[in-house]
């Protein structure tokens, strides 16, 4: 049975943060920053939003646009970095602000590679649930410190997309997931924000492009043959050397990342939400994201 | 902005004496600014290549010398000086 991406949603909060009000803080000058990593300006959540609640709001939006009543969803899955160090995640809360009843809620604390993480998982579990609804949600401005390097990347927001078995819209057609924990301590939060960059850019540089190869020769098919490359929105650096090495204009590599920052597992999801609004929806589509774990993988849709 | 750039460093072809001279090139190449004089002297720690450069400068050691450097040798470690660059490659 096929996986079809109904819809995409997303939510940004409302409070723009431009470079200039960060430069001081972080001892740099806004031009630094933007050469840095491609970044404008980034959204902050307000002190009464969390990562529940974003989640909601771009839940709601994808159920909308899709057209579908959140009572006829069959799995909830929850990507969050940011979500919470106990239990129980954000899942099942964002379900219940949802109305889902008894549906199953799935959290995947995964920062960064959690949506793709969870878009791979949707796919094949469409068939036993139904519509399954994803949600990645990011609420890392309360997690950064002063180091420039880390703090001038993140923002807050949350993009949504419906999965389901019924035709219609771009199809599922595979996906390729790695994880590696020998570089579990190269980006991490346990109380604050660390990042070895030198070696998390070296392998995200090297791995996105692997991965997006090979669930492309897995299905018989060339980078120059995708429309369109969704990506983790990590650093505007990162996505120009991914573009280069499969060897496609950067064109085809749909950015926001000079709006919006990165927003961890969220990013990936807001990107397609935008592209999906602004763009006609023809495939084929490659998904592809690397973060903490690390954690990376490339979904494949036509 | 950042494309034409990126073109030159992995795709020019180098003929130099030595391996050193090579590295040189292929760093000067990457980081536009001269190459250090001491083979041992950190291209980190000087500021000479910064985490963007790193995989730039990896990619145009493989074109330059036909190799793939493994995932499992993608230790920045590797590729701190030309002395030790030259030492993994003497390794190859």
């Amino acid at each position: 049975m096929s996986a079809y991406l109904r819809a995409f949603g997303r939510y940004v909060p409302e409070r723009v943060v431009a470079n200039a009000e960060l430069a001081a803080r972080l001892d740099r000058t806004a031009e630094w920053i933007e050469n840095a990593s491609g970044i404008r300006e980034r959204r902050y959540a307000a002190a009464d939003e969390d990562v529940v609640s974003m989640a909601v709001r771009a839940g709601l939006d994808c159920l909308q646009r899709a057209g579908v009543e959140p009572g006829s969803v069959g799995l909830l899955i929850v990507a969050s970095g940011s979500g919470t160090s106990g239990f129980p995640g954000p899942a099942v809360s964002v379900a219940h602000a949802l109305g889902l009843g008894s549906t199953p809620a799935l959290d995947v604390p995964v920062a960064s590679a959690g949506s793709v993480f969870a878009l791979a998982l949707a796919m094949r579990l469409t068939e036993a649930h139904g519509k399954v609804l994803v949600i990645a949600s990011e609420k890392m401005s309360v997690l950064i410190g002063d180091d420039p390097n880390t703090a001038m990347l993140f923002g807050d927001g949350a993009g949504a997309v419906l999965v389901s078995t019924e035709p219609g819209g771009l199809r599922l057609v595979d996906a390729v997931l790695h994880s590696d924990g020998a570089y579990r301590d190269d980006l991490a939060f346990d109380g604050s924000l660390r990042m070895n960059g030198l070696n998390v850019i070296l392998h995200a540089s090297r791995k996105m492009p692997a991965v997006i190869d090979e669930v492309l020769q897995r299905n018989q098919m060339t980078a120059a043959q995708v429309g369109t490359f969704l990506l983790h929105q990590a650093n505007l650096n990162l996505l120009t050397r991914v573009a280069k090495s499969v060897n496609v204009d950067r064109e085809r590599v749909f950015t926001n990342i000079e709006r919006y920052g990165n927003t961890s597992s969220a990013s990936m999801l807001i990107a397609a939400s935008e592209w999906a609004e602004t763009n006609p929806v023809d495939g084929p589509v490659v998904f592809c994201a690397f973060g903490a774990g690390f954690h990376w993988g490339a979904v494949l849709a036509v | 902005m950042f494309f034409g750039a990126l073109d030159s460093v992995w795709e020019t072809e180098y003929v130099a004496e030595s391996r050193e001279e090579t590295l040189r090139a292929l760093i000067e190449k990457v980081a536009g600014k001269p190459a250090p004089e001491d083979a041992d002297e950190s291209l980190f720690e000087s500021g000479l290549l910064d985490s963007f450069a790193l995989p730039d400068l990896v990619s145009a050691i493989e074109h330059a010398f036909s190799i793939k450097v493994p995932d499992a040798d993608l230790n920045p470690r590797k590729f701190d000086s030309i002395a030790r660059i030259d030492a993994y490659l003497s390794s190859k």
